[in-house]
């Protein structure tokens, strides 16, 4: 059924928007944090993070994937 | 290790694309929201999935309606529980935001409390499939009410919201993708962002069901 869906051109239609950037008034941002390159720290956490959850979740279908395999030698 | 769908990766990539590119890719300099407009790839995201999810959902009831099997009722409860799922996180999310920005946890905002009564519609929907024990009797009664809760869906996210008052952008004649809140910069994060959520929300409905069936295969030996 997911595979029916037709992603790519959702894709596409995103890449459409893809363009310039636009430049901002003078508000005070977290402009100190990124200089410092600090920001980094908390950007590699974070992805560190939810590739460890996507790790778990594929170890996960791996398991699931064996007991269906089980399962449909069984009948 | 395993050849995972194509999707499947497609959903890390993206999402993963969104935790980088959500905090390092610059945004636009307003007062009152600052860095918190970054929220907009994690919060918004997740109501853009989750209604996406919905609308699955949906689709999939109408066709239980006409052709019923037990893949469509899967599909379309699978699809609604994890869109519940987002949707939760999604309040929760957003609560935070607004104790930062609109002052409050919980501002009476007609979207806000429209999300409470969708969430309380779809939680009812769980409820009333844990409550029918008859497999085709449950598909039938669940699919009739999922049409109506998306309605409600509708009303009271898309409707409502924008007839009355409403901080959300967008609402109550506040512009919701204009230059004010999005510049192009930040659609390169979010619809890609969006994708990404809503793909990782397939994957656990794909597992959700794959365990499902491995239930009834066992309950029926």
């Amino acid at each position: 059924m997911i595979n029916k869906l037709n992603l790519k051109k959702v894709i596409i239609i995103v890449l459409l928007f893809v363009s310039n950037f636009a430049f901002g008034q003078n508000v005070e941002m977290a402009d100190v944090m990124r200089a410092n390159g600090k920001i980094y720290v908390v950007v590699a956490v974070l992805a560190t993070v939810f590739l460890g959850i996507i790790i778990y979740l594929i170890s996960q279908e791996n398991r699931l994937r064996k007991i269906e395999k089980e399962l449909r030698e069984e009948n | 290790m395993l050849a995972l769908k194509w999707w499947k990766i497609l959903a890390i990539i993206l999402v993963l694309y969104s935790i980088i590119g959500g905090f390092l890719i610059d945004v636009p300099k307003l007062s009152i929201l600052y860095e918190t407009i970054r929220n907009t790839y994690f919060h918004v995201t997740l109501w853009f999935a989750m209604m996406l999810l919905m609308s699955i959902s949906m689709v999939y009831s109408i066709k239980h309606l006409s052709t019923p099997t037990q893949q469509n009722d899967l599909i379309a409860s699978e699809t609604a529980n994890i869109g519940l799922f987002f949707g939760v996180l999604g309040l929760v999310t957003g609560m935070i935001w607004a104790q930062f920005t609109w002052g409050a946890f919980w501002v009476n905002d007609v979207k806000t409390n429209g999300t409470a009564i969708t969430l309380l519609i779809y939680f009812a929907y769980t409820v009333l499939r844990g409550s029918v024990e008859d497999d085709e009797k449950r598909g039938r009664i669940a699919a009739v009410y999922n049409i109506f809760a998306f309605v409600m869906l509708i009303l009271f996210l898309g409707i409502l919201p924008r007839v009355n008052d409403s901080l959300h952008p967008g609402n109550g004649g506040n512009p919701a993708f204009g230059n004010y809140d999005m510049d192009n910069t930040m659609r390169m994060v979010f619809y890609p962002a969006i994708i990404g959520y809503f793909l990782l929300g397939l994957w656990f409905v794909d597992l959700r069901i794959r365990l499902k069936k491995i239930k009834q295969k066992l309950t029926a030996e």
